[in-house]
């Protein structure tokens, strides 16, 4: 065997995005020796492109608004079958947190008395989203970034990790490669924490990008540690959608916070029509009641362009399959006849800068052409709420790649809150159980031949099929047959196909040689693809209900029994097993919080 | 509607390499990004490229395209004649790894270099208050998203190896900008600007400018502002004592736009 590079840290970070950053500074300033992993370079994960903003209940435009309003939104927003434990700490922790970042030096947008602003996003009772016009993301990771680099901590850029070592049941570290070299590198850790975001990358028309092969999830699953809630998939309501190259990038919910509305083909703003029982209370029923809200949230209800991310997607998705949408399959967004167009650039920067560039559309003078997008996975390795420790010793998640969260549905501006809060949880508990071990667990050099051996494996091919083709077969597959509307019928000719996927992949081989080639980058990442579409195909065939990011043709209502339970999907060796567990119980005192309103 | 595109696209390692050419099929709204994906897919399998987000928020496509630094992923077709190749070369200022991909690593090694920002102490969490108008300014440069076609284009280290050890590049004179006029940050950061990481070596050519995706007015707005203040503080200590005890509530400055000498940026 070649000589293998080695490092030994008490803590590992794969991913630098912000729950990884975040983890690695906790981890750091709990004294322990930390190293972060990542893909791409440093500040180019996908929390660069997040735009709207961080939700925290800080208070600073509307004084009401306090942890338990955002702890009811999230679990009201998640169709009550979030980790209930997460939703609160995650509520409470917020606001400091995102201070926190400002004390790094970060700087949002203020309000005039010189405090963070907060905008208006759907599900969100208040206006409560800390932002930095629309380039929230960038703002975050740079901060972190920078908070990171200040510290010293050591950074292995453009490296993936393709494996998780153990030592019988423990975690002991984790084997990758680096892009520029196609050398292999082994780190050994007793604590390993995945914060590897999405999975977007397994379908056709997603606002995701190239890293989101849902490799943390894979990778956990083939370790031992079970994923929950991997069938609530989250449709992003506003994808853009003309010109073909563009379809799929993301238009920020920040245009319909900020007083943007949907239209069909005919003119009509639809949303009125799509007000579901759940929401009606709290949702305007008139143009006119919506139209006050801006200004008057006490006395006004919300417009329904602003319900949570699940009922506008599916409503998109009536509109145009009624006939009513635009000429490439969409409808409209129109913020345009709204609001001025000095207010629109101060708000929207990147959204006119991007339409502009990239579609020739100048959207304070036109309605945007626009259609569900794939956006983020609710599902994820199945963690403890406190520790974010998954059920194998030393393994922790957190950020996207973690479950539980948002149970079936993910708020705007949830997300990087939640990076922040579980992140920060993760690194300081991950550095707990490495300092708390007496003996360090060791890597078994046979599990490290292995992981080199599949690594290897298509090169040592000739001729076969090319990763590109493969990719391009799955995405149609999981776009048309596991998409926003499911039925069991169509899942199940998905899992024949991915089967025939599983297959196809042993036989798939790369040319060139192992020096930054994205060809066999690819071939390696099409691994977990597989085991996560497997896993989002089994969960939601399991799932004989709709519920939140999760819509079912065959099961069109939602089950109040179904609402007790989770799924949870396991690797059995060469395929997923899914089998079901009981939603933890929420204390009395909060469930107190949903009588009140 | 489609066509099929001539691409040269440069193909190599630090060996050495040239110029490949490649007949595309491209659709009507498509970037130079999906050239070179479907390049990638259907015909150059292990052609090596950075990229993420393909909408101009990542800062990783960057590359040459017809000799002129830009994104890749935000560079239209139309913009081109057809009839004509389009050629995409690696940054020239940086080592090649291989194909479009280049060693970016000095720009990591110069952000290590930067003192952090500094807040008063005794600040506590949850109580900083700062005017929009004030934090105006440092977000014009917190904007950058490290695609660092600025670094690229800058003659004083693009053609001039040497430099690189003392010169930290426009990207980081901004850094220094936006901290300096970060309205609670509390270090004094110019010497180190000036004597380390070489701002007057930069004779205000605004090549940078010009190609900052970002539209950042990297001279105007950073580098001319903070060559007077470094001036300051080296004549005059007594401006920036008077300075430091300005409440942090009120703008400071004159907004950059007025500062006489300079013309707009283009
Ligand atoms: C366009 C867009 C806009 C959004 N806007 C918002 C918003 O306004 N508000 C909000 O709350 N949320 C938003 N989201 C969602 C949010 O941005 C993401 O969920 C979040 O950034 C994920 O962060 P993360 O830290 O979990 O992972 P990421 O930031 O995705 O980072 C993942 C990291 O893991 C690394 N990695 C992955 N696999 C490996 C491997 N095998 N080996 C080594 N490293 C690996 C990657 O290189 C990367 O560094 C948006 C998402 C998108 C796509
Ligand atoms: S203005 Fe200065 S920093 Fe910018 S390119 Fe010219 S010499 Fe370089
Ligand atoms: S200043 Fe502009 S050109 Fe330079 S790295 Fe930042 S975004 Fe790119
Ligand atoms: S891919 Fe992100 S800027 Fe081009």
């Amino acid at each position: 065997m070649s000589e293998i590079e080695r490092h030994s840290y008490d803590v590992v970070v794969v991913g630098a995005g912000g729950a990884g950053l975040r983890a690695a500074i906790a981890a750091h300033d709990a004294g322990a020796r930390t190293a972060i992993v990542c893909k791409s370079l440093l500040g180019k994960a996908h929390t660069v492109m997040a735009e709207g903003g961080i939700a925290a209940a800080m208070g600073n435009v509307w004084p009401e608004d306090n942890w338990q309003v955002h702890f009811r939104d999230t679990m009201r927003g998640g169709k009550m079958l979030n980790n209930w434990r997460m939703a609160q700490l995650h509520a409470q922790e917020a606001p400091e947190r995102v201070w926190e970042l400002e004390s790094w030096g970060a700087l949002f947008d203020r309000t005039p008395d010189g405090k963070i602003s907060q905008r208006d996003f759907g599900g969100h009772r208040y206006a409560r989203l800390a932002h930095v016009g629309d380039r929230t993301g960038l703002e975050m990771i740079r901060t972190l970034q920078q908070r990171a680099v200040a510290l010293g901590i050591d950074v292995f850029m453009e490296c993936t990790i393709t494996r998780l070592l153990k030592d019988g049941d423990r975690i002991a570290g984790a084997f990758g490669y680096w892009r520029e070299s196609g050398r292999f590198i082994v780190f050994e850790a007793p604590s390993v924490v995945l914060a590897t975001g999405g999975i977007g990358k397994s379908f056709k028309v997603t606002s995701n990008s190239w890293e989101y092969t849902g490799d943390g999830h894979a990778m956990a699953m083939l370790a031992g540690a079970p994923l929950i809630n991997m069938e609530f998939v989250q449709f992003h309501p506003t994808g853009m959608l003309w010109p073909p190259s563009v379809r799929g990038i993301l238009v920020t919910e920040s245009v319909r916070g900020d007083g943007g509305v949907l239209r069909n083909a005919e003119g009509r703003r639809f949303m009125f029509d799509y007000i579901s029982d759940y929401f009606k209370a709290e949702t305007a029923d008139t143009e006119e009641e919506a139209d006050r809200w801006y200004d008057d949230h006490i006395n006004n209800r919300r417009p329904p362009e602003l319900l949570p991310r699940d009922e506008v997607a599916r409503a998109i998705n009536a509109e145009v399959k009624a006939g009513r949408g635009t000429p490439h399959g969409g409808v409209y967004l129109d913020i345009a006849s709204r609001r001025s167009p000095e207010f629109i650039k101060k708000r929207l920067p990147s959204m006119y800068h991007q339409f502009k560039e990239l579609a020739d559309v100048d959207i304070t003078k036109e309605p945007m052409e626009i259609a569900p997008t794939c956006h983020y996975v609710m599902g994820g390795v199945e963690v403890d709420a406190d520790s974010a420790m998954s059920k194998v010793p030393g393994l922790f998640a957190a950020g996207e790649v973690a479950g539980g969260m948002h149970g079936a549905n993910r708020l705007g501006g949830n997300s990087l809150s939640d990076l922040l809060v579980f992140g920060k949880r993760a690194g300081e508990y991950a550095a707990a159980h490495a300092a708390g071990l007496a003996v360090r667990p060791r890597i078994d050099e046979a599990d490290v031949a292995q992981a080199e051996a599949e690594a290897l494996a298509p090169f040592a091919r000739d001729g076969g099929e090319n990763p590109y083709s493969l990719h391009r077969d799955l995405q149609e597959t999981m776009h048309n047959l596991v998409g926003i509307i499911r039925v069991a019928e169509e899942m199940e000719r998905a899992l024949e196909r991915i089967a025939e996927y599983r297959e196809r992949l042993e036989k798939v081989s790369v040319e060139g040689n192992r020096q930054y080639n994205p060809g066999w980058h690819l071939a390696l990442d099409l691994r977990n693809m597989l085991i996560v579409s497997e896993s989002i195909a089994r969960a939601a065939l399991e799932r004989k209900e709709s519920r939140g990011g999760h819509t079912r043709d065959d099961y069109p209502s939602t089950d109040p029994e179904w609402g007790k339970r989770n799924v949870c999907c396991r690797w059995d060796g060469d395929h997923v097993t899914v089998y079901q567990q009981p939603l933890p119980e929420m204390p009395d005192e909060l469930k107190k919080l949903f009588e009140e309103h | 509607m489609g066509y099929d595109l001539k691409l040269r696209v440069w193909r190599g390692d630090e060996n050495g390499g040239g110029l490949v050419d490649f007949t595309v099929p491209v659709e009507e709204g498509e970037v130079v990004l999906d050239a070179i994906h479907r390049l990638q897919a259907t015909q150059a399998h292990d052609l090596a490229v950075r990229w993420n987000c393909k909408a101009g928020k990542c800062g990783s496509c960057s590359a040459e395209i017809n000799g002129r630094p830009r994104l890749m992923c935000m560079t239209r077709l139309s913009l081109f004649d057809p009839a004509e190749p389009v050629t995409v070369t690696p940054l020239r200022t940086f080592p090649v790894i291989r194909d479009l991909v280049t060693d970016v690593s000095f720009n990591y090694e110069k952000a290590k270099t930067v003192p952090p920002f500094t807040p008063p102490e005794g600040l506590a969490l949850g109580e900083y208050r700062m005017a929009q108008v004030d934090v105006e300014r440092s977000q014009e440069f917190r904007k950058c998203i490290e695609c660092f076609l600025c670094q690229n284009v800058c003659h004083v280290i693009r053609d001039h190896e040497e430099n690189k050890q003392h010169f930290a590049g426009p990207r980081f004179f901004i850094r220094y900008a936006e901290l300096d006029m970060h309205p609670l940050d509390t270090l004094d950061r110019k010497r180190q600007l000036r004597d380390e990481h070489g701002l007057g070596l930069c004779n205000i050519t605004k090549c940078c400018t010009e190609v900052c995706p970002e539209g950042i007015k990297i001279t105007d707005n950073a580098i001319i502002p903070m060559k007077e203040r470094v001036v300051d503080t080296r004549y005059d200590p007594l401006t920036r004592f008077i300075r430091r005890f300005r409440s942090p509530e009120q703008p400071r400055r004159p907004a950059p736009e007025r500062q006489g000498q300079t013309a707009a940026d283009s």
